[in-house]
């Protein structure tokens, strides 16, 4: 596999996000801080092979999230995206 | 998110490599087609690993789910759960996870699936919950496997494409076919796109799921055939998944 199909997308970090946010943020739509492009999060390039995950816009692959877990903390960057909507009748 | 106790209640070889394991969850929530879960194990020194699996079993009220499991030659979890796990054991389960790529029933128009390898596990989901309500929603899963030999539930997609006109299922070989086979082996291409699945002016949801390299062809494929953007969903895996 060549280094460029080396992701996966935004479904496989559900059970991570999880214990952090009350509801699926997979279905969440964010805008990408770069391009203004508005996706699910679903549908962003997650990478895995790293010290925690790491998720691109899938058009630009812009930098959306960051989640790193050391030791009994986690870090959550999310300052990629300018916003998520949540759909809240979930 | 939870962590669940999940008991092993039946195993049933599907392929050479792949196992399904049929779990009772304590206090399963329900789950809707197309959902996954991660399981975690743990050693006795507490080093533990976590993946995901995809469900392959229609909703029902009973607490029980079924995941397949595809054993990789280097895996962690996976040849654990393929070959050593007994009916019995319990397992430690968060789930269910994910609302995008699902399919309810209540969603109108044609169905699209599209599976490379073992991802045909969550769209085999969908088309069990389409079956266990009844669903008059025409399916048609286009399903590319390496040979014959690796098909996933070939008896019960048999059966159930047998039953009526509302699943039709296509199968693309990439290595090797059956005898007198009327396609050569090799990857799905726009001509089996074009002929084997909806056309674009039906407007349905398509939904592909596979390794990514797979996915990103099949999608490609669909969009160069006119399918808009927005009406397909992919979900990708592969060893990438294998978080350590």
């Amino acid at each position: 596999m060549n280094a460029s199909m080396n992701y996966l997308d935004g479904n496989a970090a559900a059970g991570e996000l999880s214990r952090i946010f009350a509801v699926d943020l997979t279905s969440a739509q964010g805008q990408c801080a770069n391009c203004s492009a508005k996706k699910s999060f679903a549908e962003a390039h997650l990478y895995m092979q790293c010290p925690g995950v790491v998720a691109r816009c899938a058009l630009c692959g812009h930098v959306l999230l960051r989640l790193v877990n050391v030791g009994r903390r986690a870090f959550l960057d999310l300052r990629g995206m300018t916003y998520l909507r949540f759909d809240t009748a979930q | 998110m939870t962590w669940r106790t999940a008991s092993v209640v039946r195993l049933r070889d599907e392929t050479t490599t792949a196992r399904t394991l049929a779990l009772e969850v304590h206090d399963w929530p329900g789950h809707v087609a197309g959902q996954h879960v991660d399981v975690r194990l743990t050693a006795a020194d507490g080093y533990s690993a976590v993946r995901s699996y995809s469900i392959a079993s229609a909703p029902s009220a009973d607490g029980l789910i079924e995941i397949t499991v595809e054993r990789l030659p280097d895996g962690e979890v996976s040849p654990y759960l393929t070959q050593q796990v007994t009916v019995g054991d319990e397992l430690e389960l968060r789930g269910p996870i994910g609302g995008w790529f699902v399919w309810r029933p209540e969603q109108v128009g044609p169905i699209q699936l599209v599976a490379g390898g073992s991802g045909i596990v969550p769209l085999m989901a969908m088309i069990r919950s389409h079956v266990s309500v009844d669903s008059t929603v025409p399916f048609r899963l286009l399903y590319s496997v390496r040979e014959p030999g690796a098909i996933f539930y070939r008896d019960e997609l048999r059966a159930l494409s047998n039953r009526g006109a509302s699943l039709v299922v296509t199968y693309a070989y990439t290595r090797v076919t059956p005898k007198g086979w009327p396609r050569p082996a090799g990857r799905i291409d726009r001509e089996l796109i074009a002929n084997r699945t909806w056309p674009s002016t039906h407007q349905p949801s398509s939904y592909v799921c596979g390794p990514t390299s797979f996915v990103e062809h099949a999608a490609d494929l669909l969009i160069a055939t006119g399918h808009d953007r927005d009406r397909i969903r992919t979900e990708r895996f592969g060893a990438t998944g294998e978080r350590k």
